[in-house]
């Protein structure tokens, strides 16, 4: 559940008509699009063993409950700005699965056509605004995005993710300080995974408490379970309902774990196999997603449907991501300026 | 003993000032301390106070004399007892003619055929600079302006002035010191369609800024595949002012230059200022454009057409000659057409390119230039290394080489952090003898 940030008591939010949690058919989107994700990653893990997929893969496997909640919470043209670690939050914001896996694979069916990679994909259409590879940068761009939306006096947010090891960027103080001054719709996210590459949070900020880290500019902000969707979907619609009333950012911080690497050649002897294992059985969003839908009486053969519409788009971009021809070698020299 | 009071400068690039108030009469007693006079330029107002203490004996510059040069003596301190009843002769205000810093008239003769822009009338850098500004902020309500010091102080050179009376502080914006914050900022308003002006106090500060500039705003188009532009204008002072020392006085051209997906643009003359600022605005890509502080106050001539504008990818010939090509950009077009007239002096006769762009560069004039004078020498403010001369001069080794009758030759600042005194100070930057030393060298 989202709890206030301790020692936050003045300007925390009120979460008034706070919903009940997800209602039957909220979970099991939220079910289909978490599995989504978790799928979709562990094929990219796949492809990237067969050397199918080259230089930095950083996947999403654990975190999903994060990007799940947090787009159920947003509107039509609210926009969507992360890190490097960013596959399934171009799914959440409905990219398709296809032109995500065959821009990893360097693809003209990519995103990006194949230009980008893993790090660096873009879909204008989906307003999503990268896939951003300098640890911090997107934070004061999406702080612009949530400019650009108060200068045209746009009712939308833009909702900024970014990693514990990127909390210490000077630029994130920088853009809080501004959101704050010029009262921007923007929501800070968080992703706290506990590690920063190989650096647990404890050895690399001495800050005890991410949440808090906004409190100088008196940016609200709510400390909050990123294992459990329904919290995090909570959350989330506070801080939309703070930036849509006018009242500036929101920063979420999202107690979450990764349970892969930082990238593919992470040897992980930063943390035990034990902590990894007890994350994985006991706080699995997926997991906890699929509990809650027992209570409500789904039917085993609609989880196994998802199931398996899940697996088929998974194994049709990977299909794709192989069979779509490489970039044609004249895009070499195209997209460097615009015309004009 | 008798004390002179001096006219002060009241910034590096001062030379002369006007002097707008007296707040003290002949006669009155003044302590060290004491707001005496008030005296302003283009660029700011400022209160003289007075350092040593005594009777003001004699106001030797009256109210509302302008053009003052610098440590011009304005007023007498007698000592105590001596009160000079008799008024001193009053020196009107015609003192000293700011020598070096007299506008150069461009010897303007376009080879490439420019658009004809028809009457001009003089304008001063900086106007040209805000009216650009102005009228792009007229004609499209995306164009907004961001920087320290921008609105409510008019412009720490006040090149913004007057815009925040205009258009407001929604568009005009004034930014805490936070150069990598609020320029990721007006990046990321860019990739979401709107057209920032991020005006930076000095470039030396956009290295705070520089990852967003090279990694966000230039790559970006490329690695989207095309989806997402960067329409924005980086624009502030670049290199060199007057003995502001090493960490204020850097030339970024080259740094800038270096990186595809910017257009780099510099401009010299008020003219270039103007029509130049007014296409970066319009352009769909990120530019950086480069400014010079000295330059700010001088003037030109600028067409008076309210349409007008300049391509930006395209040099400038400002002077024709037959015998060497001198290539130079920014301040040094004016080093350079000084060279030019002590070169015609000595019987060579030097064209003089102005290349307004960095980056695309415009190759084919300077080509063209060379192969009709068969020498060329590149003058940049900036260190040699991997420098702009570099670039040109290794442009036309592999263009019309067969052309050269003598090497390629640079002339650059020296290969040191700008030193303060200003004896080094001058030792450090191309004077136009450099110049003329290098050309002269070519025959």
């Amino acid at each position: 559940m989202a709890q206030a940030a301790e020692g936050k008591r003045r300007g925390k939010p009120r979460l008034s008509n706070e919903p009940e949690g997800l209602g039957r058919d909220e979970l099991l989107r939220a079910y289909r699009d978490m599995l989504l994700i978790r799928r979709f990653e562990e094929k990219a893990g796949q492809l990237y063993g067969m050397g199918l997929i080259g230089g930095f893969c950083h996947l999403y496997i654990g975190q999903e409950a994060v990007v799940v909640g947090i787009q159920m919470a947003l509107g039509e043209g609210d926009q969507v700005i992360t890190s490097y670690r960013d596959h399934g939050h171009m799914l959440a914001c409905g990219m398709e699965a296809r032109g995500v896996m065959a821009e990893l694979t360097g693809r003209e069916g990519g995103y990006s056509r194949g230009k980008g990679g893993s790090m660096h994909m873009f879909s204008k259409e989906r307003n999503f605004f990268g896939g951003h590879g300098i640890v911090g940068a997107q934070v004061s761009i999406g702080t612009g995005l949530a400019f650009s939306n108060a200068y045209r006096n746009q009712d939308r947010v833009s909702v900024t993710y970014f990693g514990d090891g990127a909390s210490n960027q000077g630029q994130v103080f920088e853009s809080f300080n501004l959101a704050a001054l010029l009262k921007l719709p923007c929501i800070y996210v968080i992703e706290n995974n506990k590690y920063g590459m190989g650096t647990s949070v404890d050895r690399a900020t001495a800050s005890r408490d991410l949440s808090k880290n906004a409190a100088p500019w008196s940016i609200p902000s709510l400390q909050v379970d990123g294992m459990d969707v329904e919290a995090v979907k909570k959350a989330a619609d506070a801080a939309v309902a703070h930036c849509r009333a006018g009242k500036g950012p929101f920063l979420l911080e999202m107690k979450t774990y990764r349970y892969r690497g930082h990238s593919m050649s992470d040897p992980g002897r930063y943390r035990s196999r034990e902590e990894i294992q007890k994350m994985r059985s006991e706080r699995d969003c997926i997991e906890g997603a699929r509990a809650k839908l027992a209570a409500f009486d789904v039917d085993e053969a609609v989880i196994r449907g998802i199931d398996e519409d899940v697996k088929r788009i998974v194994q049709d971009s990977a299909d794709f991501a192989q069979t779509s021809p490489e970039p044609a070698l004249s895009e070499l020299w195209t997209d460097i300026l615009k015309e004009g | 003993m008798a004390t002179q009071i001096l006219m002060p400068a009241l910034s590096p690039t001062m030379t002369e000032g006007k002097l707008s108030r007296w707040l003290k009469s002949v006669g009155d007693m003044i302590k060290a301390g004491d707001v005496i006079a008030e005296i302003e330029t283009d660029k700011a107002t400022m209160e003289v106070e007075a350092v040593d203490e005594g009777r003001l004996s004699a106001i030797l510059v009256p109210e509302g004399a302008e053009g003052v040069a610098v440590n011009t003596p304005i007023a007498v301190l007698g000592e105590e007892s001596a009160v000079a009843a008799a008024p001193a002769p009053t020196v009107a205000a015609a003192p000293v003619a700011a020598a070096s810093h007299a506008p150069v008239a461009p010897v303007a003769v376009a080879a490439a055929a420019e658009k004809e822009w028809g009457a001009t009338a003089p304008l001063s850098v900086r106007e040209a600079l805000r009216d650009a500004m102005a009228a792009e902020m007229r004609a499209d309500g995306d164009v907004f302006l961001i920087g320290e010091e921008v609105a409510q102080y008019q412009g720490a050179y006040k090149v913004s002035q007057g815009l925040l009376d205009e258009f407001g502080a929604r568009r005009v914006i004034d930014s805490p010191i936070t150069e990598h914050g609020f320029t990721g900022m007006a990046v990321g308003a860019a990739m979401n369609g709107l057209k920032p002006i991020v005006e930076f106090m000095t470039f030396n500060f956009a290295m705070q800024a520089i990852d967003q500039i090279i990694n966000s705003a230039a790559k970006t188009l490329y690695m989207s595949g095309g989806q997402m532009g960067c329409p924005i204008v980086f624009r502030g002072p670049n290199g060199a002012a007057s003995r502001v020392g090493a960490q204020h006085s850097q030339c970024y051209a080259s740094w800038y230059a270096h990186c595809p997906g910017l257009k780099v643009v510099a401009p010299w003359s008020a003219a270039d200022a103007k029509g130049l600022l007014r296409a970066a605005i319009r352009d769909p890509n990120p530019i950086i454009f480069l400014e010079n502080e000295i330059l700010y106050g001088q003037s030109f001539e600028v067409p008076t057409d309210p349409d007008f504008v300049l391509p930006i990818g395209k040099a400038k010939v400002e002077r024709e000659g037959t015998d060497v090509t001198l290539v130079a950009f920014s301040i040094m077009v004016g080093t350079a057409l000084k060279a030019a007239d002590a070169l015609a002096a000595q019987g060579i006769s030097a064209e003089v390119i102005n290349l307004r762009t960095l980056r695309p560069l415009d190759t084919e004039t300077i080509v063209r230039s060379v192969k009709k004078t068969s020498r060329i020498v590149t003058i940049e403010e900036g260190w040699p290394y991997s420098g702009i001369g570099a670039e040109v001069n290794m442009q036309i080794i592999e263009q019309c080489f067969d052309w050269l009758d003598a090497p390629p030759a640079r002339v650059h600042g020296a290969d040191v952090p700008l030193p303060y005194a200003a004896n080094l100070e001058k030792l450090a930057l191309p004077q136009p003898e450099w110049v003329v030393d290098a050309v002269r060298k070519l025959f």
